[in-house]
């Protein structure tokens, strides 16, 4: 998969419209950020991306088929790091990676397993409960658990939540590495000043639709702001 | 609503109407007089409410599977139907039994077994209100396991009562009451699709001003 | 063909293992059957005598309350961190998950039922060793008919409103058959001269109930757990 197309989504709930006329491209090695105010859309996006849900109108195309075609092995590609992390408290963070991984069907898991708690730093955690764990070190096992099967299309809701400074810079690292290995990296987050820097591009998602970015301001967050303020005098894209 | 439909509904209202004398005219059964006559009413009800049951099962197959979006209209439009006449035939019922056999209510199979099916309708539809965003799958996946499920409560049903007193069930009929009970069935079968049809446009127009509603710029 | 079943196993192995660190679902379940029979106890034991028949009915209704209870807060779990997701997330067939929550909680079940039939047959003075293979085999394909459609329901219902007490509305109506082949089948081997033709009869049942529901459950599962 080197290509995500986003092409015309909706997506309805009874009469709400959560998303519509949503489209953007996502090419290999590029990181798309997702940045909106709450409730715009950004996790019903992302969800769909991961073909949890299906597109009450438009298409998604993963390389060049789309999820009814592709089926599980477009799912075998994807790997999602959700808001609420996916974990199970009541085990160790060792167990919840073998799990996934021998879910995943991986060859070797237990060298697999090892080899991520390593990279997450947490190797001398590895048999305690995630219960206990702070949400920094969840995220990092979470992060690690939507890595294990090395996918190709990696989705992030709002993974910056609650990091304090080192595991942010960490997990931007991550990013990095992933990016530079020709991953599709697909982002929703609230902090613009780590965006700026990270993105490759951002989408503006304001009550479910995209707006166009006015390229006014220098940073981000001016952008950001500035499409804030041009969707709420109606402007659309 | 359509011409057909329009038609339809005047010719069963017309049958209902006249139902009472044609009713009237067949002749006192022997040993329990007029109150056996509820049972022109009875029976073509239970036929519709166990057709409408099918109908339900049939369209959540088709919704579930081949993903039409109209099937789960009438989906629900036969879920309704089931329980309403569910609901009728469950009181005709013991309104005979009482004469017939002097109780209420019998664990007789065909009663027992209108019972559970109906219970489960009835559950559907609690389901399709008060599920939340999504149960028009659920309730499909429901409606076909009742459809199924048909046969296995109608024979633990039957089997069940092998152990109490066998009752006297239905009496073959001369054909003198052939006449109004074949009237009756028609006029339930007319009144069932015309309640069908107007039920399920309730649910296309319902999706149709959703659809409006979401083209709609905002 | 092996990877459903791989699939289906590591699924019931990861429930077992939490239920296993805290038997949080499984002593609540076994203790709330005990208080199950012994409020029907109440109702039903006059001047110190179980009115006849009654030991079948009470083990079958305090199974079908135990399972209903067990199978809203299995899934209950995964709904905690969104992990039922994280299931659907994977590339592995979804039936196979179904088969691995079914199995988990049959499990469940089986070890409840353990409790259960021989406080009922102490409690009630009924023979239950005396057919007891007949009897496994009714409780098995009972506890496998309820639980099959009951797992479906209860993993339908994990993003519903209202589930908890959508569950038992739903699965009571549609398990009927089950709950009348258990009680019957194992009345007429519980009862002083054992009918085993009609136990046998019964058996059968549960065994087509059993069939025709998996199958049903396991087309099903895919289109109603997808969105």
């Amino acid at each position: 998969m080197n290509r995500l197309q986003v092409v015309d989504v909706a997506r309805y709930f009874g009469r709400r419209k959560a998303l519509s006329q949503v489209t953007f491209t996502c090419e290999a090695g590029e990181i798309v950020g997702l940045l909106g105010p709450n409730g715009a859309g950004k996790s019903t996006l992302l969800n769909i991306l991961a073909t949890l849900l299906g597109p009450s109108k438009g298409s998604v195309i993963y390389g060049d088929r789309t999820a009814a075609d592709g089926g599980a092995a477009i799912r075998a590609q994807i790997g999602m790091l959700g808001h609420d992390l996916f974990l199970y408290p009541e085990l160790t963070a060792r167990e919840n990676l073998t799990f996934f991984g021998e879910l995943y069907g991986l060859p070797d898991v237990p060298r697999v397993v090892a080899a991520a708690l390593d990279q997450s730093g947490l190797a001398s955690r590895a048999d305690d409960f995630v219960a206990g764990f702070s949400r920094g070190m969840r995220q990092r096992v979470a992060l690690e658990r939507a890595l294990l099967h090395h996918p190709r299309l990696i989705l992030l809701d709002e993974p910056f939540t609650g990091l304090d400074q080192a595991s942010a810079t960490a997990l931007v690292s991550r990013l990095y590495d992933q990016q530079r290995a020709g991953c599709l990296i697909v982002l929703a987050t609230h902090d613009l000043d780590i965006a700026d820097t990270l993105l490759t591009r951002p989408v503006f998602l304001i009550d479910g639709k995209p707006v166009a970015d006015t390229g006014r301001g220098s940073t981000l967050r001016e952008r950001y702001q500035s499409a804030v303020r041009s969707a709420g005098r109606g402007g659309s894209s | 609503m359509s011409r057909s439909t329009w038609y339809l509904l005047a010719l069963a209202a017309g049958m209902f109407a006249v139902a009472p004398w044609i009713i009237n005219a067949a002749p006192n059964e022997a040993t329990m007089g007029l109150v056996y006559k509820i049972y022109f009413f009875h029976m073509p009800s239970a036929w519709m409410f166990l057709v409408s049951a099918i109908v339900a099962g049939v369209a959540s197959i088709r919704f579930l599977f081949f993903r039409k979006p109209t099937a789960d209209h009438w989906a629900v439009a036969a879920a309704e139907l089931t329980v309403l006449f569910g609901a009728f035939t469950l009181v005709s019922g013991p309104l005979w039994a009482r004469k017939a056999w002097g109780v209420w209510w019998q664990w007789d199979p065909r009663l027992t077994s209108s019972l559970v099916l109906f219970l489960m309708f009835i559950a559907y539809n609690l389901l399709r209100r008060y599920g939340g965003p999504g149960s028009d799958k659920l309730g499909a996946g429901m409606a076909i396991f009742a459809m199924f499920n048909v046969v296995f409560v109608w024979v633990s049903v039957n089997y069940w009562r092998t152990i109490h007193p066998p009752t006297s069930v239905v009496p073959s009929l001369p054909v003198a009451m052939g006449i109004p009970l074949w009237f009756c069935v028609t006029a339930f079968t007319l009144l069932f699709i015309v309640l069908l049809r107007m039920r399920a446009r309730l649910e296309h127009q319902r999706a149709r001003v959703e659809a409006l509603y979401l083209a709609e710029e905002s | 063909m092996s990877a459903f079943f791989r699939v289906a196993w590591i699924v019931m192995k990861k429930d077992l293992t939490v239920e296993v660190r805290s038997l949080e679902i499984v002593s609540t379940t076994v203790f709330f059957a005990v208080t199950v029979v012994l409020m029907f106890s109440f109702g039903l034991v006059v001047e110190g005598r179980a009115v006849r028949d009654v030991a079948p009915a009470i083990l079958w209704i305090a199974s079908a309350f135990s399972a209903t209870l067990a199978l809203g807060r299995t899934f209950e779990r995964e709904r905690l961190n969104d992990t039922v997701l994280a299931l659907l997330l994977a590339p592995s067939d979804r039936p196979a998950l179904y088969v691995g929550k079914l199995a988990g909680i049959l499990l469940l079940l089986a070890l409840v039922e353990l409790f259960l039939v021989p406080l009922v047959g102490l409690l009630f003075n009924a023979p239950i060793f005396a057919h007891a293979g007949r009897l496994f085999l009714l409780l098995a394909g009972g506890s496998l008919g309820f639980c099959a459609v009951g797992t479906l329901f209860a993993a339908m219902l994990l993003r519903a409103r209202s589930r908890d007490v959508l569950l038992p509305i739903m699965l009571y109506p549609m398990t009927v058959p089950v709950m009348i082949a258990g009680v019957r089948g194992t009345a007429a081997l519980l009862q002083p001269a054992p009918d085993l033709a009609m136990a046998q009869f019964w058996l059968g049942l549960l065994g087509a109930f059993d069939v025709v529901f998996v199958v049903l459950a396991l087309w099903t599962f895919e289109p109603v757990m997808t969105d």
